[in-house]
């Protein structure tokens, strides 16, 4: 599938995983081969300190937005943007836009927020949520990504506007839960790609996320992203010292042994990862986008823009599910052609 | 009380022979459920009655520890040990509805708070409540059963220390001053201070709707009078927390990002002033060769192209991998000092049976 065609999918594509599986360098990634492909792209993030600015090679950033990576140059790219949104921050911007400026402040300091949000659990990530709606409709990017908290964290996450609706049956915090769920679950708006590494518990955990996202957020799932995959070396199966003679090298004492044992060590290890990648294919029945495992101390600007090509490629390869009535409909309006997710 | 010596040995057995609590830590994903299940099962091969609560066991393992659902009360495990291996997995509403049904004055009481659906919502959400609940049912199986040792796996959480936090979080809850206002009408304050409550009230409920506000006052007029209870319990859950006989053991993984997380961790636990008494890292990568990474890149470069230029090519990969981590984990082993730190590789599957629980069980004991 054409990539640009592809981020056309949905203007909100929410990355969703448990903690460690590299759910921040995926955003990353995601927005930059999005921006390689010619949309201007905001990453969102919720959870502070992810590294996602050192990524980039830039210093910190807050509720203000920054340019992560500057559009423009022989690639022809978009920028790359980044804000922080804290439910602080979103709840005096809400207060402020409905009339309420004058307590808004006193209300969040006295920490009566925390109390609020007590008395009704998923408040916090409502005012997040309706703040990405707000962003979603302005619009305030081609593409926005949010790069969602932690795996568990997320399901809450994503559910609170049902809840809400429930909970609080009238008033503003209800029509604007009603707001975000129409975004959720409408998949020309928004979608979710979840990100795991090609291990036993991780998988596990990922199909029944992957699952409970669809059943009680109705939300509509994209690619799974599975990060860390040792990209193959061939010749690994071979004897360093017949690769050696081969070569007409002589090895150190004891050179064969660590060759031979890191080599044993790498193929164990894509094979305990071909394992889980196939099984993760037949449990859940969505197109994979695979990433490589990354050798290197911090992840920096090159290490990402290898990810997103690897990305840009994997997008590539995905097939354009045949267009339903619905598509060709929507395709004929004009509106945002749909991917095939 | 223990019957046996307390030992100065800074070795993990001696934690797991001689302390009465375990408390494993650290962010999500490091393994902690599991190393708490391998501390309980070598508690039970050394002769004692252990028991081991785990917040949110991946279900196989739940399985293999025989914990089909929540149960809430611990299990007993059979083996071929000495001691006795019991397990629970926390459900954090039914130990709350309990707690409260403790304090409660009556059954009338009692019932007028499990009911009421703002209790509903925090009893279950109200961040934190996990881990009060973690440390509650803690509280809970130390005074009233006769375990020698009890492993506790805390839930991952984003804020280093909610858990030991979190028995505070509700009693600070209840000074709040929100709180006094919406108790302000029972406790017959002036009316002056109920004109404030009342725009403040109106203006909450504008944002969040009526029905939340007179559910949330209903439950705090319920709630009146057992403060006091709950309180005392926290101060007890804290005590018991630092006392001497309880031992706090730090799970980590070596990769940057969750090494900052444990440092973090560490650097709390120490203004707390609770040592780390052991350090555990999972997942850690071989150590291949002491050749270092530049000079095995470079002969990976002499030959690129050849099979033996990509043998020397993955040697170097692992080698920076083993370095970085070494790297990574040299300040917080610091921090942990004289804490023995011990490092379990890479193992072949996920453990999931008493048989893999005995495998790590080797590489932590020996």
């Amino acid at each position: 599938m054409d990539p640009a065609q592809f981020f056309a999918t949905s203007r909100v594509v929410i990355v969703a995983g448990k903690g460690g599986v590299g759910k921040t360098a995926v955003s990353a990634a995601l927005a930059r081969s999005a921006a390689l492909a010619g949309l201007s792209t905001l990453i969102i993030e919720v959870e502070g300190k992810s590294g996602l600015s050192t990524m980039f090679g830039q210093p910190p950033f807050d509720y203000e937005e920054v340019v992560l990576s500057k559009g423009g140059g022989p690639t022809g790219a978009a920028d790359v943007r980044a804000r922080t949104l804290t439910p602080d921050d979103a709840l005096i911007e809400y207060l402020e836009d409905h009339g309420m400026s004058r307590i808004s402040r006193r209300l969040v300091h006295s920490g009566a927020i925390d109390m609020v949000a007590t008395a009704a659990p998923g408040i916090k990530d409502i005012l997040i949520l309706g703040k990405v709606k707000q962003l979603e409709r302005a619009p305030a990017a081609d593409l926005i990504v949010l790069d969602a908290p932690a795996a568990g964290h997320a399901i809450s996450f994503l559910r609170s506007p049902r809840g809400l609706i429930d909970a609080v049956r009238v008033g503003p915090i209800n029509s604007q839960a009603r707001d975000v769920l129409d975004m959720l679950t409408d998949p020309t708006r928004c979608q979710v790609l979840l990100v795991t590494l090609p291990e036993e518990t991780p998988v596990n955990e990922l199909i029944e996320t992957a699952y409970s996202l669809e059943d009680e957020v109705g939300v509509s799932l994209g690619p799974v992203v599975v990060n860390g995959l040792y990209p193959p070396l061939p010749g690994l199966d071979r004897d360093p010292e017949e690769a050696a003679a081969e070569a007409g090298a002589f090895l150190h004492p004891g050179e064969a042994h660590s060759l031979r044992a890191a080599a044993r060590f790498r193929l164990d290890r894509m094979a305990l990862q071909t394992e889980q990648v196939e099984r993760l294919a037949q449990r859940l029945p969505l197109p994979q986008l695979q990433l490589p495992y990354v050798f290197a101390a911090d992840l920096g600007p090159e290490h990402i823009d290898d990810l997103a090509r690897a990305l840009t490629r994997g997008i590539e390869k995905l097939s354009a599910i045949p267009a339903t009535n619905e598509t060709t409909e929507s395709d004929r309006d004009g509106s945002r052609p749909k991917g095939g997710l | 009380m223990s019957t046996l010596a307390r030992s100065h040995d800074p070795s993990l057995r001696s934690l797991v022979e001689g302390k009465e609590i375990i408390v494993c830590t650290g962010s999500g994903g490091v393994g902690k459920t599991t190393t708490a299940a391998v501390l309980a099962l070598e508690g039970a091969r050394l002769g004692r009655k252990t028991c081991v609560v785990t917040i949110d066991p991946a279900k196989r393992l739940a399985d293999a520890l025989g914990l089909e659902g929540l149960t809430n009360t611990p299990s007993k495990i059979n083996g071929p040990w000495p001691g006795e291996l019991w397990a629970l997995m926390l459900d954090t509403k039914s130990t709350f509805d309990s707690l409260v049904v403790k304090h409660a004055t009556d059954e009338e009481q009692a019932r007028g708070i499990l009911e009421n659906r703002f209790y509903r919502n925090i009893s279950g959400a109200l961040s934190g409540t996990q881990e009060y609940m973690a440390m509650e049912k803690l509280y809970e199986l130390h005074e009233e059963n006769d375990f020698d040792l009890i492993v506790v796996d805390t839930p991952p959480t984003r804020n280093a220390l909610d858990f030991l936090e979190a028995p505070r979080r509700l009693t600070r809850f209840l000074d709040h001053r929100l709180y006094r206002i919406l108790m302000a009408p029972t406790r017959g304050l002036v009316k002056a201070m109920n004109v404030a409550a009342q725009v403040f009230l109106r203006t909450v409920s504008k944002v969040v709707g009526g029905e939340v506000v007179e559910d949330a006052i209903a439950f705090f007029q319920a709630f009146d009078g057992m403060e006091a209870g709950f309180k005392d319990r926290a101060q007890r859950v804290l005590e018991l927390l630092s006392h001497e006989d309880t031992a706090f053991v730090l799970v980590t993984a070596p990769r940057h990002d969750v090494v900052a997380e444990a440092r973090f961790f560490a650097e709390k636990l120490r203004e707390a002033s609770i040592p780390i008494q052991a350090l555990i890292v999972n997942r850690v990568h071989p150590h291949f060769s002491d050749a270092s990474p530049e000079a095995t890149r470079e002969r990976a470069r002499t030959y690129a192209g050849t099979d033996l230029g990509n043998l020397y090519e993955n040697l170097a990969d692992f080698l920076l991998v083993a370095s970085r981590e070494e790297d990574n984990l040299r300040g917080l082993t610091e921090i942990v000092k004289p804490a023995p730190v011990i490092r379990v590789p890479f193992l072949h599957s996920d453990v999931h049976d008493i048989e893999g629980l005995g495998v790590i069980s080797r590489h932590l004991f020996g």
